[in-house]
């Protein structure tokens, strides 16, 4: 295939100057400086004012629990996605016998809380699992004995459910010129899909996977409820051992925006590397 | 073999449980299900006064009250819920009672419910704002001009024109708003409201037969999904007649 060159619309006529509004207010008006001060003083005065002596005994714990968080996120996204892209092609293009239980599932998954779906796997299965003793003889054992497999089963399935409706979406508005041209071409069909469809659709669904990427994180702190030890049973550990009611919660709260704005930034990069033209 | 003989005494045993009768943990399950419905429709109520608001001020508001907005979506959409429930609940009410004892007034006891709404109606709103200014921005300008140029006052315009212009195109993100309020209560859990899912955590820890409650509750929480689309797909027909399908305008 010949490297074809990428066409930069030129501008005869600023059309697209509304259309980003951040450039214009890039100068930094006053207001926004005093906001600024505003902030900086609310900052210095919870580190003066609040107790951070506790912050040193527990710097291990906290570092481990924040390893704990971004590893369950990036683990289940992964695994979410690889598990999405069949379900949501299952919807968009697939026979019946395969649409139908895909869009159950995608149904089920968007139609009950995250929390219900947690317990229901770790204590519901949890509790069935030792009745059978070939599950309790087999070598999977010692770790379905820990919270953690399930945690990641459960925010996987979550994040399928979600970006298997996404991708749904994704699959569907790949213009068929595209996948019509890719046939003419004779290519066989895992081909088009490799080289055509899901590239395309990927392209499509990056705007909404990054806030997926970013919904997924808020939710982690739900497996601190099954006791496994991520940022947020840390904090929450802090708080039992130290009686401090802000302090923890305003770190943890900290904590939790610096990893959405690095996992927005990462996915803006990505997004950046795919050359695309406005309409 | 032996299977025919147990599975239907395991399901008379499943019923057993779920009636709603003394024996049976049904009645608690309903009575969650009703709390867990309140939360869900205050805090969406407090969600859409919150998010008027706040798409007004990103919207029409001076430089100091749209960064403002803009802070609030922010910060609220990046803190994981269960953080600013947490958040709020304890320290928001641990705020409140230090504020009103400094004022030399007695402690109040906020109720769960309460709690359990402002805190949600919060992080609601911020999402609302976002749906609803993209549902003002939809409007034909023309439309919002002719009100001006008739010289109507901003709240007569806001309440003949805008808002119910804007109604159409916020429907589907209100209503994705509405299944992410039910679901959300489920969170209050954590802090020991005791809404649907903790009714099913105390009745499944009690009886011991976790699979069997966890079932139901999902099942609740799926009719409760299933019910509401169906209403909220007929309210935005009805809301959309005579407008251009979505399908072929997109």
């Amino acid at each position: 295939m010949s490297e074809t060159q990428i066409e930069v619309p030129v501008e005869t006529f600023p059309i697209h100057k509304e259309k980003d509004p951040s450039a214009q207010t890039s100068k930094l008006p006053p207001h926004r400086i005093v906001l600024i001060l505003i902030g900086l003083a609310l900052v210095a005065s919870a580190i003066f004012f609040m107790r951070w002596d506790w912050l040193p005994n527990y710097g291990d714990l906290i570092l481990q629990g924040l390893w704990r968080t971004i590893w369950i996120l990036c683990v289940t996204v992964f695994l979410g996605f690889l598990l999405a892209v069949p379900l949501g092609l299952a919807q968009a293009a697939g026979p019946a016998i395969l649409a139908i239980p895909a869009r159950a599932f995608c149904t089920v998954i968007r139609g009950t809380p995250l929390l219900v779906q947690l317990w229901l796997l770790y204590y519901g299965l949890g509790s069935l699992f030792p009745q059978y003793p070939w599950i309790r003889g087999s070598e999977l054992w010692p770790y379905l004995r820990q919270a953690w497999p399930y945690a990641v089963l459960a925010l996987t399935l979550s994040y399928a459910g979600y970006e298997g409706e996404v991708m749904r979406g994704a699959f569907a508005s790949v213009p068929k010129g595209q996948l019509e041209a890719a046939r003419a071409f004779g290519m066989r069909r895992f081909t088009i899909f490799r080289r055509i469809w899901l590239p395309q659709a990927i392209h499509r669904a990056l705007p909404t996977l990054a806030g997926e990427a970013v919904l997924q994180l808020k939710s982690t702190p739900l497996v601190a409820t099954i006791t496994v030890v991520d940022l947020y049973s840390v904090a929450s550990r802090v708080r039992q051992d130290t009686f401090l009611t802000y302090e923890p919660l305003l770190l943890l709260a900290a904590g939790y925006v610096v990893i959405t704005g690095i996992i927005v930034y990462l996915f803006r990069r990505l997004e950046r590397l795919i050359p695309s033209k406005l309409g | 073999m032996a299977d025919a003989s147990i599975i239907p005494a395991a399901i008379t045993g499943m019923f057993d449980l779920l009636s709603p009768v003394a024996p049976g943990w049904g009645a608690n399950l309903l009575r969650g299900l009703i709390r867990s419905l309140q939360i869900a429709f205050g805090a969406f109520g407090m969600g859409l006064i919150i998010g008027t608001f706040g798409s007004y001020a990103k919207l029409y508001g001076g430089p100091i009250a749209r960064d403002l907005a803009a802070i609030y979506t922010t910060l609220v959409r990046a803190i994981p819920e269960l953080v600013m429930i947490i958040l709020l609940y304890y320290a928001g009410t641990d705020l409140i009672n230090r504020i009103l004892e400094g004022m030399g007034y007695q402690r109040v006891d906020i109720s769960g419910l309460v709690a359990g709404i402002v805190v949600l109606g919060f992080v609601q709103g911020a999402y609302a704002t976002e749906v609803l200014r993209g549902a003002i921005k939809a409007i034909p300008q023309g439309e919002i001009e002719a009100a001006r140029a008739y010289g109507m006052s901003p709240v007569l315009m806001m309440r003949r024109i805008t808002l119910p212009a804007m109604l159409p195109h916020a429907l589907p993100g209100l209503a994705n708003l509405w299944l992410i309020s039910t679901k959300d209560t489920a969170l209050l859990a954590v802090v020991g409201f005791s809404e649907l899912t903790l009714e099913t955590r105390q009745a499944a820890g009690t009886t011991k037969a976790y699979m069997t409650f966890y079932l139901a509750a999902g099942a609740l929480y799926l009719f409760i999904t299933l019910f509401s689309s169906v209403i909220l797909e007929w309210v935005e027909k009805r809301a959309r007649r005579g407008m251009p399908s979505v399908k072929e305008a997109r």
